[in-house]
């Protein structure tokens, strides 16, 4: 065989592998989907769950992981990304750097149920709160909190040094580089990168079965703030999605248990599909916007994946 | 400028959440300590209760919450799962108020001087049936035969009488309260030989498990087989059908109480909401959610 | 006026450093205080219920509601490497080939297909990863192979799903790494593609694509859920690839909440906690040594 025939082979080869991790993904979007058919009715989406009859929705469910979302990225990001600050421009090389470093790469090796079972001590019953969103929320904090570093570090890094030096020159201090300079323009990869992590947030269960609980209280808006039943009091206990599907597959007695589990994979899936689509959208937005032309970095937003 | 406000705007709001901890901590002790305080009449209660623990029971305790609250609406009641572990932890370290569990405080509980401040209160009973895999053509199995299957020394359906099929065993992880139950009724002094078959983490996962699996058998609570889209295959025990029944009169042995546990007598809403799952009045919803009412066992 | 100004200063750089080394530190509490609840818990099986360490760690007899009880860890231990290191052994080729697609063979496709694909594959949670493992994989492998189908073979399949992304991004973002001039020399010298991606690329990449292998098997370590529902979760050393086992995770997320603080049998799978954190220290350090050699 010559090396051209083998070369030939080697190509094709790569395209096979390519196309089976395809048509792989696709397959599993239509099987999640196909047995979920039916989840986008209003009965479903919006309805109230039932423990004894058939045809109970969501409602309650997807308002918490949509809520808990939004928490959780409150708090996560802003210090995600000055942790991502503090090691990109402040942290001197040595020691210390290596031991946060040390401490991120444990943190973020951490597996979920360990975090879950910190939180269920520390904010559950430590706090007093009992379970509560809010409790939820730290806890996926902590297992975010690596990742979003990285994000934010890479991100700064990436901005090239000359526009950092060119600041500089012009006589800005250190901090007015770093947020009028800089942050503008890592922000399509953080923009990315935090939209990314928002998936992975809204997927998460083992962590929040012991910390924001597996029910919900009878939501009313028309209630007091501090009252349990107040969809944004934070200190109320709130299954999300994630939960209610490892729920409902584990100890549902609800007689169409099987089928709402699965309508409501359907919706994460989709719901993960939709952050990933806007991920690139607001990038490529953002990219424009702060640059002004419509040139993309695609190798180094690779990165972001891992 | 826009940077340096947000990141302030967001330690802000980290400052607010925490004190917004400190208020939410203050105002939940307020509230359960007038309802302590005010309610003296038997007829109303108030109040905030958590329950934790069993998922076995927490069906049961989510529609008897419901049910109470629709009778009481001063009372709020939140129901978590966690295992019966969890339950008896939270309890015992003042957490929640009722801790719901598979089997009594005490046997999960090695000290047994903490035991003592924890009362256990049976609420309802719960019975398990034997499921086998739609293909078996067996309907009843002896104690003995049960045991030979679990403990590994019968592996084939035709020496109990069925087709010639590999019996793959399913069961519940150790510290399940299920298979505790399992182990206490039918098992007996007969160990469960841990290097047969699979571990399913929970009835759903069983479930589905002995389903799609040839020739399987394990345990599941007769609660879980209520609903219409259950299509397990139950074995009788001694050619015993697991019923209310036969339960009462001591023909079926694989049951067991479930329970609710409060730290010290419980008090007000509480003991209100903890009467009201054993009362008459909840009876008839217990026996449609497959469990066994109080008032049937007494 | 200056004054004015040099107050500005402070409170434009001083108070922003702060605040950023705040949350600097706040990940080195955060993480300390873990590792410090964790070992404080999984020590006491040995302080305070007397179990040897020598029986944890060398024992395959895990029998903790015995009347005489057995603590051996063994079978959790293998049982995780096993299926972590099955995992990798199954994802790595498809992993750098793919990494090879993006970066040579069709730049354009990879970023606007394959790259997508990919971060699509990390956000399903793995909650749908192991109910699609239930649904899908068992029964196929039963068909295949008979028996039951719950064994370390779909704990492997289901995790080299979720570990692919991992690999190749980093092995992608090794293989964009190597100077474009190693390409065009070797080229130059009359190489195929084939022969200059597998004799010049990939070798000079390769601690970077050993530490992509690294971080997916440390990914794979820490799996809980997913794992637990195919592996079958018996307690034994399994006997081949198509036997079921049993995992750390696994164990932990099932027996954890049904057992109370402070018995011996809590305790012990706190020790497994422990184990599990000792074993990720290790992979890291493992990916910092890689990561050392490459720098020389």
């Amino acid at each position: 065989m010559t090396s051209r025939v083998v070369d030939k082979v080697w190509t094709s080869i790569f395209y096979v592998i390519a196309a089976f991790v395809i048509s792989l993904l696709i397959f599993f979007f239509v099987t999640v989907l196909s047995k979920g058919w039916g989840f986008w009715q209003p009965d479903f989406l919006f309805g109230k769950p039932s423990n004894t009859q058939a045809g109970g929705g969501v409602g309650p469910q997807l308002i918490n992981s949509l809520y808990m979302l939004v928490i959780t990225l409150l708090i996560s990001v802003p210090l995600g990304l000055g942790a991502g600050i503090y090691l990109a421009e402040y942290a001197k090389q040595g020691r210390m750097l290596n031991f946060i470093r040390l401490c991120i790469e444990t943190m973020a090796s951490l597996p979920s149920i360990v975090v879950g079972l910190f939180g269920l001590l520390a904010f559950v019953t430590l706090t007093g709160w009992g379970y509560t969103l809010i409790g939820g929320a730290l806890a996926i904090t902590i297992l975010n909190l690596p990742g979003l570093t990285r994000i934010c570090e890479n991100a700064i890094l990436d901005v090239p040094s000359s526009i950092k030096e060119g600041s500089l020159a012009l006589g800005a201090t250190r901090w007015q580089t770093l947020v009028k300079v800089i942050l503008p323009s890592a922000l399509p990869q953080i923009m990315t990168g935090v939209i990314l992590a928002a998936g992975r947030i809204f997927g998460e269960a083992a962590a929040l079965i012991y910390t924001a609980g597996l029910t919900t209280p009878l939501l009313n808006f028309a209630a007091d703030l501090s009252s349990k039943a107040h969809p944004l009091n934070v200190f109320r206990p709130a299954e999300t999605l994630t939960v209610h599907i490892w729920k409902l597959n584990s100890e549902g007695i609800v007689p169409d248990a099987k089928i709402i589990a699965a309508k409501s994979a359907a919706i994460l899936v989709i719901m993960v599909l939709l952050f990933n689509i806007t991920a690139r959208f607001a990038s490529a937005a953002l990219q424009r916007y702060f640059t002004g032309n419509r040139r993309r970095t695609t190798k180094k937003k690779m990165s972001n994946v891992a | 400028m826009m940077w340096k406000k947000s990141m302030k705007f967001g330690i802000a709001a980290l400052l607010i959440t925490g004190m917004l901890a400190g208020c939410g901590k203050a105002n939940n002790t307020t509230e359960e300590n007038a309802g302590n305080t005010d309610t003296k009449q038997e007829e109303s209660y108030s109040g905030t209760i958590t329950l934790a623990g069993s998922t076995a029971l927490q069906p049961l305790a989510e529609e008897a919450a419901n049910q109470f609250m629709e009778k009481y609406p001063d009372v709020s009641i939140t129901v978590q799962g966690g295992g019966s572990g969890t339950g008896v932890n939270q309890v015992a370290a003042g957490a929640v108020q009722i801790g719901n569990s598979d089997v009594p405080s005490a046997e999960k509980l090695e000290d047994k001087s903490k035991a003592g401040e924890l009362i256990d209160h049976k609420v309802a009973g719960i019975a398990f049936a034997l499921v086998v895999n739609k293909d078996v053509n067996v309907d009843s199995l002896t104690v003995k035969q049960i045991q030979d299957i679990f403990s590994g020394k019968i592996t084939n359906w035709k020496d109990v009488g069925g087709k010639d099929e590999k019996i793959n065993v399913i069961n519940r992880p150790a510290s399940s309260g299920t298979r505790a139950t399992f182990e206490k009724t039918v098992m007996k002094d007969v160990k469960i030989n841990e290097a047969i078959g699979t571990v399913q983490d929970s009835n759903g996962a069983v479930e589905q498990a002995i389903n799609s699996t040839p020739g399987s058998i394990s345990y599941v609570a007769m609660s879980y087989l209520i609903g219409e889209n259950k299509d397990l295959k139950t074995l009788k025990i001694d050619g015993v059908e697991p019923t209310i029944e036969n339960i009462k009169t001591e023909k079926y042995p694989f049951w067991s109480y479930e329970y609710m546990i409060t730290k010290g007598e419980p008090k007000d809403a509480v003991r209100g909401f903890i009467d009201y799952v054993k009362s008459e009045e909840f009876a008839s919803k217990v026996k449609e959610m497959g469990y066994i009412p109080m008032s049937e066992l007494e | 006026m200056k004054e004015k100004r040099r107050l500005n200063y402070w409170k434009n750089e001083y108070i922003g450093r702060i605040l950023v080394t705040f949350c600097g530190l706040l990940i080195v509490i955060t993480t300390l205080s873990i590792i410090a609840f964790i070992c404080g818990k999984g020590i006491q099986s040995f302080t305070e219920n007397g179990i040897s360490l020598k029986e944890m760690l060398f024992s395959t007899e895990w029998k903790p509601s015995d009347s005489h009880p057995k603590y051996g860890a063994v079978i959790f231990i293998v049982g995780s490497m096993l299926v972590s290191i099955g995992a990798v052994l199954l994802s790595t080729p498809i992993a750098i080939a793919l990494a090879i697609f993006m970066n040579f063979i069709s730049p354009k496709f990879g970023s606007a297909v394959l790259k997508p694909v990919l971060e699509l594959l990390v956000g399903i949670p793995s909650v749908v990863y192991g109910w699609l493992g239930v649904t899908l994989l068992i029964p196929l492998l039963r068909e295949w192979f008979g028996g039951v189908g719950f064994s370390l073979l779909a704990g492997i399949i289901v995790l080299s799903i979720m570990i692919l992304p991992t690999i190749t991004s980093i092995a992608s973002d090794a293989l964009s790494g190597v100077p474009f001039s190693y390409l065009e020399a070797s080229y130059g010298l009359g190489s195929t593609r084939w022969q200059a991606i597998s004799r010049v690329i990939v070798p000079a990449a390769r601690t970077g694509i050993l530490t992509g292998i690294v971080l997916g098997l440390a990914r794979a370590f820490g799996e809980a859920l997913a794992v637990q529902m195919v592996i079958g979760n018996t307690v034994k050393l399994p006997s081949g690839l198509y036997s079921p086992t049993a995992t750390l995770t696994g164990i932990l997320t099932m027996d954890m909440s049904n057992t109370i603080n402070g018995t011996a049998w809590n305790n012990a799978l706190w020790t497994l906690a422990m184990i599990l954190l000792f074993i990720s220290f290790f992979f890291i350090v493992l990916i910092r040594m890689i990561g050392q050699r490459g720098e020389r």
